[in-house]
């Protein structure tokens, strides 16, 4: 635990010395601001003189504005965090030389790519919640509307949510630094996974879609079985990108007007009925229960990512050369 | 107290895949000896000194250092050993204090401790002055003596050197070599030296091993090894000659 805790020490320090860390909160936090006020503004304009609609101070995050909501905005630059705050994290070791030395003091060998592993995470929870404060405290000032408990515990899973899908990419990206000798394959390594996740997958999923089963226009209209079966698979394989995860998940969670995470061809009749029938927001609890299998294989790969690392790690000779 | 055996090997084997890194080596280091640890490049003297430490697993064969099986109990053997590698590395962005004080904080050294271990190694190897500078501005010679430095912070019972003195100017190679003497007489540090200068080698070691392709192929004080071999007596050698005699053989 000692060497874990002086590790986890020192990692921190670093984060918050260097140039990277600053220049990617300042820009998550600018980025927030600016959204939120334009956000913001309009909500004011839009309500004013109405009585108060439920749920109003989540629209914060989720309203797109002009330009795109701030869950957006996470939901994609989210991973460059990640990636950004692993992607040396044991490979500058291995290049300075260090590494050696390190293991050869009296801790256990897993401390280090524990700490590494826990200071990251800690450096994105410490970003995330201060940059939803600071919406949050913006917010309050302009729309003057206080978030209710349903609000903030909304927000607070959100935060969790977010963090896991962030600490997913910190651990992909320690991996690849377990793995490569060098800093720039590296990250270069975890940007093209980033690029291949948040591009390619959903742009596979269709072109499969289209293969296996083609929605063709016919006379009669559309075949619906096809096309039913067209949705199926583009949506079964999308959902291997953590980022189709995510965005299912947080999107539902913060927008209790959405009672499914599945597009209007899949979904099933009653939710279809509850759709056009009730016009209520859901409760917090229902809109846990919708998302909890997206936030199980959520935990469930960064948990696997880790291990993954931690195996490779452990397992790696350690050679000065 | 000199007849206490700290490393002791008995058919020590460490295979990579098909090749054989180090045979079957039998070694016994004493207590406050310093040992010379000689061979050509990929002779196996860093893959020995690595299972050692505990840092790789021996195929075959047992390993006992300071008592403790490196393997199994690698946590008693780092307390007490120090390990300087072959070029070592700093955290370039801090100084010399601070790197010296993380490693200290790394072996549990309470703070208060530390600090006076810091001034007094740092004022031993010479680099007190230079102390509040960032490591990152250091000469190689400074970063060889501050290496020792930080191998000392531990006060371990034995430190393995792996060569200490490459790419050092003369000067810096016999204030390092000094050094190493007066931690073995003053210090009763055992000293285990692994390296292929030797003039140097000579120069300090009480007892040398010879390692060619992973074979120990010769173990003893320098004059036994001389009369073996050579067939001649004191002063009349170098230990170069030797070397060479066995390097041939092999």
């Amino acid at each position: 635990m000692h060497g874990i805790l002086t590790i986890f020490r020192k990692e921190m320090g670093d984060h918050f010395n260097s140039l990277r860390f600053i220049l990617i909160s300042a820009l998550i936090v600018m980025v927030g601001v600016i959204i939120t006020s334009m956000v913001g503004m309009a909500i004011k304009e839009e309500v004013k003189g109405m009585a108060k609609p439920t749920l109003l101070f989540l629209l914060l995050f989720t309203s797109t504005g002009k330009l795109f909501s701030f869950v957006q905005f996470i939901g994609f630059f989210g991973p460059l965090l990640g990636i950004f705050l692993g992607f040396d994290a044991i490979n500058r070791e291995r290049v300075s030389r260090t590494l050696s030395k390190l293991v050869s003091q009296p801790i256990f060998r897993d401390s280090i790519i524990n700490a590494k592993f826990l200071s990251g995470v800690t450096v994105i929870g410490i970003i995330l919640v201060a940059t939803v404060l600071l919406i949050s405290g913006l917010g309050i000032r302009l729309i003057g509307v206080v978030p209710g408990v349903e609000e903030v515990s909304r927000l607070v899973i959100y935060v969790i949510i977010s963090l896991l899908y962030i600490s997913f990419w910190l651990g992909i990206s320690i991996l690849f630094s377990v793995i490569f000798r060098s800093t720039a394959t590296s990250a270069l390594a975890s940007l093209a996974l980033w690029i291949f996740f948040s591009f390619f997958v959903g742009l596979g999923a269709s072109v499969i879609a289209d293969a296996v089963a083609p929605v063709s226009q016919t006379a009669s209209g559309v075949d619906a079985e096809m096309l039913i079966k067209h949705e199926k698979i583009q949506r079964i394989i999308s959902s291997f990108s953590p980022m189709v995860l995510y965005s299912d998940a947080t999107t539902t969670i913060l927008d209790p007007m959405r009672k499914t995470t599945r597009g209007l061809i899949l979904m099933g009749p009653l939710e279809r009925l509850s759709m056009s029938r009730f016009q209520n927001p859901l409760p917090l609890l229902e809109s846990i229960f919708i998302v909890i299998p997206h936030l199980i294989s959520i935990v469930a790969i960064t948990f696997l990512c880790f291990g993954i690392c931690y195996f490779v790690f452990m397992r790696q000779e350690i050679r000065t050369v | 107290m000199k007849d206490q055996i700290v490393v002791e090997t008995e058919e020590l084997t460490k295979k990579y895949g098909s090749k054989i890194a180090v045979n079957r080596l039998n070694l016994k280091i004493k207590e406050g000896e310093v040992f010379g640890f000689l061979g050509p490049n990929g002779a196996g003297k860093t893959t020995s000194l690595l299972m050692f430490l505990g840092l790789t697993e021996p195929t075959s064969g047992k390993v006992e250092v300071l008592g403790f099986n490196p393997a199994r109990d690698p946590f008693r053997v780092k307390e007490k050993v120090g390990y300087l590698p072959e070029n070592v590395g700093f955290y370039d962005d801090m100084d010399a204090r601070q790197n010296l004080q993380y490693i200290a904080r790394l072996n549990r050294i309470p703070d208060e401790v530390s600090e006076k271990r810091i001034d007094y190694w740092l004022e031993i190897v010479g680099l007190s002055k230079e102390s509040t500078q960032k490591v990152g501005t250091y000469s190689k010679g400074m970063r060889q003596r501050l290496g020792i430095a930080e191998v000392l912070i531990k006060e371990p019972k034995l430190i393995f050197l792996d060569e200490p003195t490459i790419g050092l100017d003369p000067d810096g190679t016999n204030r390092m070599l000094d050094l190493i003497q007066s931690l073995s007489r003053e210090k009763n540090i055992t000293i285990f030296l692994s390296s292929h200068l030797l003039d140097q080698v000579q120069r300090i070691c009480d007892r040398v091993g010879i390692m060619i392709n992973g074979n120990l192929v010769a173990i003893g004080p320098i004059d036994e090894l001389a009369k073996q071999k050579l067939g001649v007596d004191q002063e009349a050698y170098t230990l170069e000659e030797i070397y060479m005699k066995y390097f041939k053989e092999a």
